[in-house]
């Protein structure tokens, strides 16, 4: 994969460029040392605290974690024959954990009667949408009958929003005028809730500021009055360095049980997720991170960790995956992309079972390394509608056997799929390369450089020699990044390389195998 | 009036700011090494980012040379910092030679779009001008109505479809009715978007073309709100919006909370872009023309020799 490349990732604005060329200074630092001291540590270390700062986490916050992971650090007994560097990176990653979490925290529910979750945040924070995003959670995984309460009676038009959402979802509003009180209609709410058997109530409350006294004493009204089983701060996840000012005075009044966190879909760094829980204790939920109502996550704090070292999040991945994929067939393509009788058909039944978990770019988005480097390319899906389309216009022989499309199927397949000759040229030329390159690993041959290869210090890393043939014989190479500091990515699931696999030829048939950045230019990619 | 209101805005801020700076610069400090730290410190929490660390390295400099002798020293080489780098900062509404003025109004979501437009509006009718709303957030759920309640408050035309209807094709039915209505002021609601989701991106670019079909020369304003309490996201906020619209202004909504809006020196720092109003709160004249002297003085907590407190 071209993305793996080192100049890719130098190439392309990262989301937490910064962080990761901090970490990767402090790793340089370190090289060779037997110990971590103060001395080799202070620069690496000065350097990463600049990161956060300008990821936003609070710097009371990001002087502590810093000061936190030096203590450690110096204390720390290096193993033997693993690099100080990536012990230095898991101390981080277990620092960043325990900071955010350590375990992730599910939302409370009530044992008797209905579940009430009080919604409570600033102005735009993202409550309406948080709202309807967590009923259809709700409904679709603990089977809930959810009501949503419109007690935003404030912004114009605010209940007509939560109308319309309850109304496209399918889900149940209850809504009064907007010259009543917000505690009476949250009180009815429930009432109506319970007379009509719906067991997961969510009030929508006006969004406030929390140095605004009149409408904060509404809130504790709501509160005392109608008793939530849990009340959720909705916190904007690009909020600068007063997130903490917000939501510590939130706490203060309200007893919040954790927060939801909005708009991580875009680049933020998300250094509010970092900061909120260090000063408030108050713990992450679930995350939104994206525009569609299913975009709504819980929040695992080791994830969140690994996406902010860079290291993507291959477990949520992996257990996307398991919904989606026939493990049988992944392994079987696998198999023989390995042994490099590899067909179109197989890259179908392939770019079929990738796009079942999403859109592209979340799904490479997750995959450790890769997240920054294709946070600025743009990414289209239906490009991925017009491979289809060309490999449906070939004939089932011609599937099998790419060769025997000549200049004349060419032009048939272009037109019966409605591009031209050059986009078919295209695919079949990155066929017979992807082709070529798997058959090659599979006999233990080497990766061209840029090309799935793992960027080391001294070049790539290679694939143990002859490990394919036969099984899998473990993940591809550039899976393989974060080993051995982060080696779970094989034990995470037996089914993890096969899926790892497929996934590498589909991503390889649309980056274009050199690892120059403008060959992003290629049909399948548009930026 | 002007100052008045931006001080009744930024009261909160500068209590918030003003106790860290008022405790630094009160209290019979030395200027020392921890001095500096502690400066750092606040400058960063009210978002201002590296720059405040810029400034404090000056000072820094400064000191060791011995042009700075103290903290009252430190103070007034603060303001003059943070003056300099909003330089050129303030801007009125630019207006187009012929009627109507277009203004294109984007942002992220919950930035405060909807709002600020319609205290926009409210402004503009206030000097006795013909305003026309353009509802071409037909995205979010009730954002059109939204737009309408408002327009029907302040008093003034609005062009509207269903949510789900094309952007740009109410944008194309808004210009002619502004045209043929002889409106002084289009001003065109758009859905908010991260500027991250490229799609979305160009729609608000075929939005402008379709404008364009009409008006060649619109939008004559293309006004960026950001919300105050963002972080150093908001830079990237104003160049990823500006690299696809060239943005002309910038609306800094919710001023009135405790964040500082000190996002805005980064954005200077990148981008020559004004800022052209404030919000200051929830009412429908919570907008205030930006003052970058105002601003700073809010951000220091100085303005005035009283401390405003309570209420």
């Amino acid at each position: 994969m071209a993305l793996h490349g080192e100049s890719t990732s130098a190439t392309f604005p990262s989301m937490f460029d910064n962080l990761t060329s901090a970490f990767s200074k402090a790793l340089d630092k370190l090289r060779g040392q037997k110990k971590l001291t103060e001395e080799n540590m202070q620069e690496g270390l000065k350097a990463v605290r600049q990161a956060l700062l300008e990821a936003d986490v609070h710097f009371k916050v990001a002087k502590d974690f810093v000061a936190r992971v030096r203590d450690k650090a110096v204390g720390l007994d290096l193993i033997q024959k693993v690099d100080p560097g990536q012990q230095f990176i898991k101390l981080f990653q277990d620092e960043l954990t325990e900071l955010m979490g350590p375990e992730a925290v599910s939302l409370p529910h009530s044992s008797s009667g209905p579940t009430i979750v009080m919604m409570a945040g600033l102005q735009g924070s993202g409550k309406t949408t948080t709202c309807a995003k967590l009923a259809q959670l709700m409904r679709k995984r603990k089977k809930k009958r959810c009501l949503l309460v419109a007690a935003d009676l404030q912004r114009p038009a605010a209940v007509d929003q939560l109308q319309a959402l309850g109304k496209q979802l399918g889900i149940d509003v209850y809504a009064e005028g907007t010259d009543k009180r917000p505690p009476e209609v949250c009180k009815r709410g429930i009432e109506h809730a319970k007379k009509l058997g719906h067991d997961f109530v969510i009030l929508d409350t006006a969004g406030r500021l929390h140095i605004d006294d009149a409408l904060m004493r509404e809130l504790e009204q709501i509160a005392s009055e109608c008793k939530p089983t849990a009340v959720v701060l909705v916190c904007d996840a690009m909020l600068g360095q007063d997130a903490v000012n917000s939501a510590k005075e939130f706490h203060a009044r309200l007893p919040l049980s954790g927060v939801i966190l909005t708009k991580l879909d875009g680049d933020t760094r998300g250094g509010a997720a970092m900061s909120v829980k260090a000063v408030t204790g108050c713990p992450v939920l679930f995350v939104g991170v994206g525009e569609k109502v299913e975009d709504l996550e819980e929040f695992h704090p080791d994830r969140m960790a690994d996406r902010i070292l860079g290291m993507g999040d291959v477990t949520s991945l992996v257990e996307r995956a398991q919904e989606v994929m026939d493990e049988k067939e992944a392994e079987k393509a696998a198999k023989k992309m390995l042994k490099g009788r590899f067909t179109f058909e197989d890259f179908l039944k392939q770019l079929r079972m990738i796009q079942k978990l999403g859109s592209m770019k979340k799904v490479l988005g997750m995959l450790p390394g890769v997240g920054q480097a294709i946070k600025d390319i743009d990414i289209d899906d239906k490009h991925f509608g017009r491979i289809e389309a060309m490999i449906l216009s070939m004939t089932p022989r011609e599937r099998r056997n790419p060769d025997l499309i000549d200049t004349n199927r060419r032009r048939r397949i272009a037109k019966g799929s409605g591009n031209d000759v050059q986009a078919v040229h295209g695919l079949i030329k990155q066929f017979k390369q992807m082709q070529k390159m798997f058959g090659k690993l599979g006999k233990g041959g080497s990766l061209p450089p840029g090309f799935g290869g793992t960027p080391t210090k001294g070049g790539f890393r290679q694939p143990p020699k002859g490990s394919f043939p036969g099984g899998l014989g473990g993940m591809p190479p550039q899976w393989r990044r974060y080993e051995p500091a982060h080696g779970r990515l094989d034990t995470i699931s037996p089914a993890l390389p096969a899926f790892a696999w497929n996934a590498s030829a589909v991503m390889a048939m649309l980056v274009p195998s050199s690892g120059d950045a403008n060959d992003f230019g290629d049909p399948t990619w548009s930026s | 009036m002007v100052l008045g209101r931006i001080l009744k805005g930024l009261k909160k801020t500068r209590e918030k700011l003003g106790s860290g700076l008022a405790r630094l610069f009160g209290g019979g400090r030395k200027l020392d090494q921890d001095f500096l730290d502690e400066l750092e410190e606040v400058l960063y929490t009210a978002d201002l980012g590296p720059t405040g660390s810029d400034i404090v390295r000056e000072i820094e400099v400064a000191w060791r040379k011995k042009k700075i002798a103290d903290v009252d020293g430190v103070r007034g080489y603060l303001r003059e910092a943070l003056l300099a780098r909003l330089a050129h900062s303030e801007g009125a509404l630019r207006t187009s030679a012929q009627r109507p003025t277009v203004i294109l109004v984007a942002g992220v979501n919950g930035s405060g779009k909807t709002t600020s437009i319609a205290k926009l509006a409210k402004h503009l009718k206030g000097r006795g001008d013909k305003v026309l709303l353009c509802a071409s957030d037909t995205f979010r759920a009730a954002a059109v109505e939204q737009l309408a309640l408002w327009a029907s408050r302040i008093g003034c035309d609005i062009v509207k479809t269903a949510t789900g209807a094309d952007p740009a094709a109410v944008a194309f039915d808004a210009t002619e009715a502004a045209i043929a209505r002889g409106v002084d002021w289009l001003i065109v609601d758009t859905a908010g978007r991260l500027h991250t989701q490229k799609n979305l991106m160009r729609e608000l670019d075929k939005i402008v073309r379709v404008i364009q079909k009409r008006l060649p020369d619109a939008p004559h304003e293309t006004l960026l709100v950001l919300d105050a309490t963002t972080g150093q996201n908001a830079i990237r906020q104003a160049s990823e919006f500006n690299a696809v619209r060239p943005v002309t202004g910038l609306i800094l909504a919710k001023l009135d909370g405790t964040a500082k809006g000190g996002a805005v020196f980064g954005i200077r720092r990148e981008l020559e872009i004004p800022v052209k109003f404030v919000g200051l709160g929830e009412g429908i004249d919570d907008l205030e023309p930006f003052a970058a002297e105002s601003f700073v003085d809010g951000v220091l907590g100085e303005l005035g020799a009283e401390r405003v407190s309570g209420s």
